[in-house]
């Protein structure tokens, strides 16, 4: 079934809430734990922000590096570096020299939805308390959105093209979307992609919760992100990155890699509705999840599973659900990993594009977090333990704000 | 403050900003072709300099001290 012109996966990376790798991560979400933990900084009491939790990185980045080069990027470079370098050598691909693929042939996609929040906000403090002299001239390499995919580029010397999708929560899968068009477009041969995201910091938190995004359920860490149940409140705050090794499968045969399975078809659509609020019956979401199937050519019928964006806010969820029965029906087991992950924002749709390939190949799915009584407007079939099931074709779905709807298709090995 | 100081001090400071080794940070070296700092580095171990050393560094001395050298010497004079 797999023809010349197929987008194979070859390689994953991940730094996450539940785990400093991929493995890691894979078992947390298995497993059912949460990354959800009490912001231990001073500032969240400091500011009285309602939300004092947040699903923080299960390992530090800037220690997973050498000093000086830590000290040049912004934590959300950091982590798309970590997860590239990992998804690199999963791959299979040497780092010195990288023979196996001519770098005009290589590119790079790696979104994120707000870049170097972290570096925006200290220079400001910089300037407003030291003066000029004290705002660092990595300032704006720091915080510029397209960072991270410049730092991934530089360090595998990818020249075919280094392109960073900002569409907020929808950056890290429209970053694998957009990958997928360069490699059935036959502009490279192999594309790094995915998303990060790093902005646990107080200006992000407070202007989340001033509109009534997030969860406040401070008391209860784990419990905080309930995507789907009755009782939801909102998203929690969540850092990490995700990447993809993808190649044209014509390549990656060639070169005898071993292959996860193929991104068969990609979706994007936008609402045209509201700056925020997604469209109430999820049109603009079920567009995007239809046309991932279409590119794919895959009957509705045969989708298994969904990875649902499922944030846990009151109207997104009962949207996305509205449009997983429109677009797909109600048969796929559907799980929703930001109740254990939290919401990475920009890296999100990466993060749970892996767990989307994974489920496939291991014939499981992830159990959903905190779903003690569903919402009966859902009407799915939500998963509250990890399910065994035999799949050949799954969905994930990712939104933004700006009405951005992407829907990845994919096919095992 | 003796030119051995400034240099151990100067040194002190390139690699922390740079990340070469300090015993390589020695008078005859350039701090673009041999120590490969880039201009936005230069930038900072200048501010790093002009603290420690209680010296100012315009961009146009900056743009003179090509060597690890010159900075000393530059800084031996103006303090």
């Amino acid at each position: 079934m797999s023809s010349s012109n197929d987008v194979v996966v070859t390689g994953l990376g991940a730094t996450t809430p539940l785990g400093g790798d991929v493995a890691s991560t894979w078992d947390g979400l298995i497993s059912g734990r949460s990354g959800v933990t009490k912001i231990q900084a001073d500032w969240a009491e400091r500011f009285d922000l309602p939300v004092r939790i947040a699903a923080q990185l299960a390992k530090e980045p800037a220690e997973q590096m050498a000093r000086v080069q830590a000290r040049k990027m912004d934590r959300c470079e950091q982590v798309a570096l970590i997860a590239a370098v990992e998804a690199w050598a999963d791959a299979g691909l040497p780092r010195e020299p990288a023979t196996q693929v001519d770098p005009e042939r290589l590119g790079v996609v790696v979104g994120t939805g707000i870049g170097g929040a972290l570096t925006l906000l200290s220079q400001d403090d910089n300037l407003e308390h030291f003066g000029l002299r004290k705002v660092s001239p990595l300032t704006i390499p720091m915080l510029m959105p397209n960072g991270p995919a410049a730092w991934v580029g530089l360090s595998f010397r990818a020249e075919g093209g280094v392109h960073a999708p900002v569409s907020a929560c929808a950056s890290g899968a429209e970053a694998l979307a957009m990958a997928w068009r360069m490699l059935r477009a036959d502009e490279v041969d192999v594309v790094i992609a995915g998303g990060a995201e790093a902005c646990i910091c107080p200006l992000p938190l407070a202007g989340f919760a001033q509109m009534r995004a997030m969860s406040t359920r401070n008391d209860d860490p784990a419990a905080a992100s309930r995507p789907f149940d009755i009782k939801r409140d909102g998203f929690v705050l969540g850092e990490g990155a995700g990447m993809m090794v993808l190649e044209r499968a014509s390549f990656a045969r060639a070169r005898g890699a071993r292959v996860y399975g193929r991104l068969a078809g990609i979706g994007t659509s936008s609402d045209g509705h509201h700056i925020t609020a997604p469209h109430p019956d999820g049109t603009g979401a079920a567009r995007a999840i239809t046309s991932a199937l279409r590119t794919a050519g895959i009957d509705p019928a045969d989708v298994g599973h969904v990875n649902a964006h499922a944030t846990a806010t009151a109207v997104g969820d009962v949207a996305e659900a509205s449009a997983i029965r429109s677009s797909i029906g109600d048969h796929a087991v559907v799980t929703a990993p930001k109740s254990s992950l939290g919401h990475l924002l920009g890296a999100a749709g990466a993060v749970e594009a892996i767990a989307t390939l994974l489920a496939i190949r291991d014939g499981v799915v992830p159990p959903t977090l905190n779903l003690d009584h569903i919402d009966p407007a859902v009407q799915l079939d939500v998963t509250t333990e990890a399910r065994k099931v035999e799949l050949t074709a799954a969905v994930n779905d990712s939104f933004g704000f700006g009405g951005h709807n992407v829907a990845l298709a994919f096919t095992g090995a | 403050m003796s030119n051995e100081q400034i240099l151990t001090d100067l040194a002190a400071i390139v690699e922390e900003v740079a990340g070469v080794d300090q015993a390589e940070v020695t008078a005859d070296k350039s701090f673009v072709d041999d120590l490969d700092i880039d201009s936005l580095s230069m930038v900072e171990i200048a501010v790093q300099a002009e603290d420690k050393f209680g010296v100012k560094i315009p961009d146009d001395e900056l743009a003179n001290l090509k060597t690890v050298g010159d900075a000393v010497t530059y800084i031996a004079s103006n303090v």
